[in-house]
């Protein structure tokens, strides 16, 4: 009732207001209750006796050891590439930008088992790419991927784009006055560069690194695909290793595991929050022309390296995946004799997994596009126009269930909905808890484009149509929702994008009947059919970078701050 | 078409007060100007009697009907109150072209296509934007989307009008032409306007009364004559006109006359109240001749276009504004006389 009393807009805002805040905490943060509850209890009673059982395991700490040292490693790599790129974008005059963070854009995009499967298709012994070409390494010879190395290798390139974006709006912060001031008193070359431009990324780079970390993590395409035929465990794939061969049996053991990995993860976002806080201190107010230092004769061979990285991480194993998708076997070379679609057809026309695969992955994308947008159009404008206290703490904890690592997500929907409480109904095995889990995962990614257009948006618009007697309903269809378009358009679409590639918190929700593309492509390249594991996986890239260009083309209209990748 | 009556009405924000106890009436069909400095909380009583916010002691009414009462816990929300309000900002919805801004107001109401073609017609034809129905509102320049703003709020024959510094984004030659078209727009309708502005001249040249707010009151609530000849204290003589205020002792009343020590002179004086304290010296009680017996010298000239405006300090170091057609040099000495000032008591 607070929310009445504050302001005076109109009741029926306050009364919608909490409506849609409830459904939404329900939505977003029951599940993570749900799960510290399972933690820190053993068989109803309040315990921790399971919890330290669990963590003596020496399977639990092994695995622990893997993932820190992938997530860290890989974090290493990210950071060196992300913010090679970063400085070299942001603060030189180098042609061509928009399309180098576009094509630095696309490993974010593209789901980690695809980088996965394209990667080991450009290496080994079975490689098609390599045959044809005469390169491959003898048969029995390694797969070099399937290795701690491999892992920590594309990990930093999947996520190499989060440090560059950070650290690349961070830097065009820094306006220009302040590396001249230095130059004026007598700073010069690298001191400049040590003394001013460092201290003031750093921030932005280490929230970067921080939120790298996490998201490494909580990473399971990559280690699921790579390390699961090395024997080498990280959390996530210990998860899923024993809820697949055991089933919700082992519930309680494994909800302490994700606790383990929500808990590493939860210090990862507060450091991020820690740095990004301070950065803001730092540059208030203080935006002019950004820096922009020529690089006189070094430019050319500067664009050629950077183009050179770029094809090499990402136009390589997409030819490999390509190549891969073309033989009529796994292991023939790719001549003019051997090609085929072969692959494809069987793929996208025959095999019933996959045409339900891609019903059911395009109907839970466009699903939950639709209801987020349903929800988070009304309560981001509710929550702009009456912040009460709850609002503000939802505000603060709505990014959890996206920042978090799926596998926790997963374990807590199954937590939740195993059995639907006052009933003997559970959702578990059906395809609404993929959907619900969605839903909670991706409200984020609807939400803050939102935000962030509202934010910009004048508050008189909507009074204005209030002091002409329109109602709650008919401002929000008439001015709210037109005005907002852009950016809900471009929230749904991002989020059909993630959820249409998803596979960590399918991996662990799915059952016959409702598998989804990421399930489909995990376990076509488990039992051996890498051609159509390719030719979908193929697919997906083709979708996946429609859809990005249909934004870029778009994102001249949206507010700032909508596209993630144009900051 | 309505008074507007507010009783004991009071506003916090967060704890901290911006409005105090008002009490007054706005009359049906008057022209009201809100005025005072900023941060006084003319605009928090503009959107108080819009229903944008919520009035946290005391009641208003709008016409026969009681809008907000706090004690009765009664509050009708902006779209039920039937006001127009026009905006700083002028808030033309960006994503709707001319003509459907301005009917959208009886869209709302579900009347049909016919009755809504004719009003709106009417209301564009009233700002003189029949030629631009069909523009958008980024196609048009900032005084023809102000004209817009009020057109929407012309067409559905609100009780009320109530605008927040409307001309405040406009330049100075644009306002000018505007408040014309405020005060035919004011003429033909009848409409009550309250009208909220930092603009003592824009207040003074369209308002029939003006509230002179400072600190969340209404200080002093009047024609704009009677606030510039006869102000009730301190602020209302300094904000209103160039006023200085002296303090003023001795004071006598003989044959219904009034004489005070004002500034080491004895003058007659001109008051409502019986004992008053202080005097408001303008530019007008103010006569420069050597035989004055008040001595000063120059410390600022400004050519105002035919008479010049000096800034004189009188001996006693108080500042005095006077105005004169012969030209004067900075540090000239000169006499003063002062001419039946207006007298105010003030504690």
């Amino acid at each position: 009732m607070g929310v009445l009393t504050k302001n005076g807009g109109s009741r029926s805002e306050g009364w919608l207001l909490s409506t849609i805040l409830i459904v939404a905490i329900s939505l977003t943060l029951a599940p993570v209750l749900r799960l510290f509850v399972e933690g820190v209890t053993d068989q109803g009673a309040v315990g921790l006796s399971l919890a330290g059982e669990v963590l003596r395991q020496p399977s639990t700490l092994s695995a622990l050891k893997h993932s820190l040292v992938t997530a860290g490693f890989g974090t290493l790599v990210s950071v060196v590439l992300g913010s090679a790129f970063a400085f070299l974008v942001a603060l030189t005059d180098l042609r061509a930008k928009a399309a180098l963070v576009f094509c630095l854009m696309i490993p974010m995009m593209i789901p980690p088992q695809i980088t996965a499967l394209s990667w080991t298709q450009i290496m080994g012994p079975s490689s098609v790419l390599l045959k044809t070409l005469g390169l491959a390494p003898p048969l029995g010879s390694p797969q070099p991927l399937y290795s701690a190395q491999g892992i920590i290798l594309l990990l930093g390139i999947q996520h190499m784009s989060i440090i560059f974006l950070t650290l690349r709006a961070g830097l065009r912060a820094i306006p220009q006055e302040v590396v001249e001031a230095a130059r004026i008193s007598g700073a010069r070359g690298l001191r400049t560069w040590w003394q001013v431009v460092m201290p003031l990324t750093l921030p932005s780079l280490a929230a970067g690194t921080a939120i790298t970390f996490v998201t490494a993590l909580g990473n399971f395409g990559i280690p699921a695909m790579l390390g699961i035929p090395a024997g080498y465990a990280t959390l996530p794939t210990l998860v899923y290793q024993k809820l697949a061969g055991m089933g919700t049996s082992v519930l309680a053991e494994v909800s302490i595991l994700a606790m383990l990995i929500g808990a590493v993860a939860v210090t990862g976002i507060l450091t991020q929050r820690f740095f990004q806080s301070r950065q803001r201190v730092y540059l208030v107010g203080a935006t002019s022309r950004p820096l922009a230092i020529p690089l006189g004769a070094a430019r050319l061979p500067v664009e050629v390296l950077l183009w050179a990285v770029v094809c090499t991480i990402l136009v390589l194993p997409m030819f490999g995946l390509l190549a891969t998708s073309l033989v009529p076997a796994y292991g023939v070379p790719l001549r003019l004799d051997t090609v085929t679609l072969q692959a494809w057809t069987e793929v996208l026309l025959r095999q019933p997994v996959t045409t339900r695969a891609f019903a059911n992955s395009f109907g839970l994308a466009i699903g939950a596009a639709v209801v987020l947008m349903l929800l988070c159009l009304p309560l981001a404008w509710l929550m702009e126009r009456n912040p009460t206290r709850l609002s503000r703490l939802f505000d603060s904890l709505l990014d959890l269930p996206y920042a978090l690592p799926g596998v926790v997500l997963s374990i807590a929907m199954i937590l939740l909905l195993i059995k639907l409480p006052f009933t003997d109904a559970t959702l578990y095995g059906t395809i609404w808890i993929i959907f619900l889990a969605y839903l909670a995962r991706f409200f984020a990614v609807m939400f803050r484009p939102v935000q962030a257009s509202l934010k910009q948006l004048d508050p008189a618009m909507g009074e204005a149509a209030q002091s002409v007697g329109a109602s709650l309903f008919q401002r929000l269809r008439d001015v709210i929702v037109p005005l907002s378009a852009p950016a809900a358009a471009a929230g749904a679409i991002l989020v059909f994008l993630t959820a249409f590639n998803e596979l960590t918190v399918s991996a662990l929700l799915w059952s016959s009947g409702t598998e989804t593309l990421g399930v489909v492509i995990f376990n076509l390249d488990d039992s051996g059919e890498t051609a159509m594991a390719s030719a979908l996986a193929m697919t997906i890239v083709l979708v996946v970078m429609a859809l990005m260009v249909l934004v870029q083309l778009m994102s001249r209209r949206f507010p700032k701050g909508v596209v993630p990748w144009q900051t | 078409m309505a008074d507007i009556s507010l009783s004991a009405l009071g506003k916090s924000f967060a704890g901290a007060p911006a409005l105090h106890d008002i009490t007054t009436t706005f009359k049906d069909g008057e022209f009201v100007a809100l005025l005072g400095p900023s941060g006084c909380g003319k605009t928090t009583l503009l959107r108080l009697l819009a229903g944008f916010e919520m009035p946290t002691t005391g009641q208003i009414s709008i016409g026969p009907r009681e809008v907000a009462h706090v004690a009765g816990n009664r509050m009708v929300p902006p779209e039920d109150r039937n006001i127009g309000f026009v905006f700083q900002s002028y808030a033309l919805w960006p994503h709707m072209n001319v003509r459907r801004n301005v009917s959208y107001p009886l869209e709302i109401r579900r009347f049909s296509k016919a009755e809504i073609t004719a009003p709106t017609d009417q209301a564009l034809q009233a700002t003189g934007l029949t030629d631009y129905a069909d523009r958008m509102p980024s196609e048009l320049s900032g005084g023809q989307r102000q004209r817009v703003a009020l057109a929407r709020c012309l067409v559905s024959h609100p009780d009320a009008v109530l605008l927040d510094e409307p001309l405040a984004n406009l330049d100075v030659a644009l306002r000018a032409s505007m408040q014309t078209v405020f005060t035919d727009f004011h003429k033909r309708t009848g409409a009550t306007m309250v009208y909220v502005t930092h603009d003592q001249s824009e207040a003074m040249a369209m308002a029939d009364r003006i509230a002179v707010m400072d600190k969340g009151r209404i200080q002093q609530f009047d024609t704009p004559q009677t606030l510039y000849e006869r102000p009730k204290n301190r602020f209302v003589a300094e904000f209103v006109g160039r006023g200085t205020v002296v303090p003023m002792r001795g004071v006598e009343k003989s044959d219904s006359a009034l004489h005070g020590h004002v500034l080491g002179t004895r003058i007659a004086v001109q008051s409502g109240d019986d004992l008053p304290s202080h005097v408001c010296l303008r530019p007008e009680n103010l006569t420069i001749s050597e035989t004055g017996d008040l001595r000063a010298k120059v410390a600022r000239v400004t050519y105002l276009g035919g008479k010049y405006l000096l800034e004189t300090v009188a001996d006693c170091g108080t500042r005095l504004l006077a105005e004169t057609r012969a030209r004067f040099d900075v540090g000239m000495q000169l006499g003063l006389t002062i001419t039946t000032p207006w007298a105010f008591s003030e504690e």
